[in-house]
């Protein structure tokens, strides 16, 4: 049974990673760019969550509002990525080596940011919190309601996502710039619109991946850097912009994972990247990607 | 018909080649600087300056990956960690020659190149950067994780080498400051003069005729994959020179030398410098560490203030500053002439 703890945790892991990985498949399927600050935007929506639920308490508001809290106070800080984006603006006809130092430039800003803000010292909320929507008995095993809450919100914006980016009118447009940018504009499109507005999403995929881990573990200043190789992890796995891709190299991360932990921690990290290694050596895009750039 | 391809593919653009200040002169006039430098400081800022011989080692190797070769490398610093552990575990074993480590160093860090880079050269761009960031991670967590071997996050204590047999009877200041210093010059100038001699020869034009166009390269017969090998593996080698002495200078080997921001860090400096420029990168060096002093004693904030450099040079300075300089020059110089 212990199994089946262990399994539930990987798909808790899984749900937020794909959230993040998702922000990252998303900007860099329309943009080209890899944001190697989607570390920082996940931290950032860790921390700014943690006072976002403090400005809870302090209203006297039920505490069954905390998921949407969370959910609302990672969308509303992910909106930092609009003005973000003017700065990207400069270098996307450019190689895609300064389109990463950029990135990775905003990534050492945000460090400091958060220094700043919250401190240097992990920050963490109210560890009851984690329980205030109770617990499943699943076979003896107490499994907090707040993960499937998460494990649903992640399928739920995925679905929301997939759909609107199929079905609709703004999602055909950003297809279509993805494609072909000049194409796009030739007929009318307000490119720059539609990055400005990709990037924020992709940012606030982040901010609201770090907003929901917030009730299990501390938000700290490493998390970013971290984060940043486990989400590459999983964009490398899945095949870089494809958002499939995405949901299964985030299942496989995030099981490999949890089961490492507790298995056999001295090769947590070690086993997401032989299997990294495994993947690009049999398929070299990706489980899901399409040819090589 | 030329006009409209411009506008359908603007990502197809000369990049301007800084010919000035590219030569060899512009290098010795650096290493003449760091060699009179420590007359002129204290014993202390030159050990403050050391890691800025290091890193501009282990640019070396990097300028000739990404400069010449056009491959950008998230992970080197994975080598610097990999020259940081054998320092470490040859000076606990008793092998104080230091000598001997650079060797041992260099040719492990050269076969941690080979292996990892016949894997990852297969790749250009952002393949080739996530990667090699995904090997440095993986060196970096074994080097975390597994304690009994090298120390955890305590890492292992690096203890003083002997220079040419000789002990060296002083302080460590006066070690790091003296002595070493000028070993660790010396073997920069050699390794300068090394990738002086790549770079200027044709193998050194068949580098930068991968960089600027793949194809067309094989088409004339380049072997492409086995020069980007070639590059990889110098810069691997380089690495773990420089590992060697930044362990020794700081007296620890820890697995932060590998943690993916410190290759940033090594990126930053050969932007900052100018990378493809021979001198640049190791310009971009002793500023960077130049830099890193003066924000850190004068802030607690210097990494907003580092990544705030890095952004402005990318948007406005993209040739790093001896490629502005240089293309300056080269604009005047030609403007004169007509």
């Amino acid at each position: 049974m212990q199994y089946a703890n262990l399994f539930l945790a990987g798909l808790f892991q899984a749900a937020i990673l794909f959230l993040v990985a998702c922000g990252l498949q998303l900007i860099f399927g329309v943009q080209k760019v890899v944001n190697l600050a989607c570390g920082s935007f996940y931290a950032l929506g860790a921390f700014f969550a943690i006072t976002a639920v403090g400005l809870l308490h302090q209203w006297q508001m039920p505490m069954i509002f905390l998921v949407p809290a969370l959910v609302l106070s990672g969308v509303l800080v992910g909106t930092v990525g609009a003005p973000l984006e003017l700065l990207l603006r400069p270098v996307y006809r450019r190689d895609p080596s300064y389109q990463l130092l950029l990135t990775f430039g905003l990534l050492l800003m945000f460090q400091d940011v958060f220094r700043f803000f919250w401190g240097a010292a992990p920050r963490s909320m109210d560890s009851s919190l984690y329980g205030i929507y109770g617990t499943i008995d699943i076979s003896g095993l107490q499994i907090p309601v707040y993960n499937f809450l998460v494990i649903g919100a992640s399928i739920l914006i995925a679905m929301i996502l997939g759909l609107s980016l199929k079905r609709t009118r703004i999602g055909r447009i950003v297809r279509a710039t993805a494609e072909n940018r000049n194409m796009t504009e030739a007929l009318g499109v307000n490119s720059s619109k539609v990055f400005t507005m990709v990037f924020t999403l992709g940012c606030i995929l982040g901010t609201v991946g770090g907003a929901l881990v917030i009730p299990t573990s501390a938000a700290s200043m490493t998390m970013a850097a971290e984060l940043v190789v486990e989400a590459f992890a999983v964009v490398v796995i899945g095949g870089l912009g494809s958002m499939a891709g995405a949901a299964v190299g985030a299942i496989i991360v995030g099981l490999m994972r949890a089961f490492a932990v507790s298995l056999a921690p001295e090769v947590e990290i070690l086993s997401i990247y032989l299997v990294v290694v495994v993947v690009l050596l049999i398929r070299p895009v990706g489980l899901f990607g399409r040819s090589a750039s | 018909m030329s006009a409209v391809f411009d506008v359908i593919s603007p990502r197809i653009r000369p990049r301007p080649k800084p010919r000035l200040l590219n030569g060899v002169i512009p290098f010795v006039v650096l290493l003449a600087g760091l060699a009179i430098a420590p007359l002129m400081l204290t014993p202390y800022s030159t050990v403050m300056l050391m890691p800025a011989l290091a890193f501009g080692i282990a640019l070396l190797g990097m300028n000739l990956l990404f400069g010449y070769t056009g491959l950008l490398s998230f992970g080197n610093a994975m080598f610097l960690a990999v020259g940081a552990y054998v320092a470490a575990a040859a000076t606990q074993a008793g092998v104080l020659h230091f000598e001997l480590i650079l060797i041992a160093a260099a040719s492990l860090g050269g076969l941690f190149a080979l292996a990892i880079g016949a894997l990852c050269v297969r790749f250009t761009h952002i393949f080739f950067g996530m990667l090699t960031l995904a090997f440095g991670m993986l060196l970096h967590s074994f080097l975390f994780k597994f304690y009994n071997l090298t120390g955890g996050d305590q890492g292992m204590r690096v203890l003083r080498p002997m220079l040419l047999g000789q002990d060296w009877d002083m302080t460590a200041t006066q070690f790091l400051s003296g002595p070493f210093y000028y070993y660790c010059l010396i073997v920069y100038v050699l390794l300068g003069l090394l990738t002086w001699r790549i770079v200027s020869s044709p193998l050194g034009l068949q580098l930068r005729a991968i960089r600027d166009n793949e194809s067309k390269a094989r088409y004339l017969g380049v072997r492409v994959y086995r020069l980007r090998l070639f590059a990889f593996v110098v810069s691997g080698v380089f690495g773990a020179i420089a590992g060697a002495m930044l362990g020794v200078s700081t007296g620890l080997a820890d697995p932060e030398l590998a943690y993916w921001p410190q290759s940033g860090n090594l990126i930053f400096m050969m932007i900052l410098g100018g990378a493809g420029t021979f001198v640049g990168p190791g310009v971009g060096a002793l500023i960077f560490v130049l830099l890193h002093e003066v924000l850190v004693s004068s802030t607690a904030y210097w990494r907003f203030m580092l990544g705030a450099t890095l952004v402005f040079l990318v948007l406005v300075l993209p040739e790093g500053l001896i490629g502005t300089i240089s293309n300056h020059l080269q604009r005047r110089v030609r403007g004169d002439a007509q």
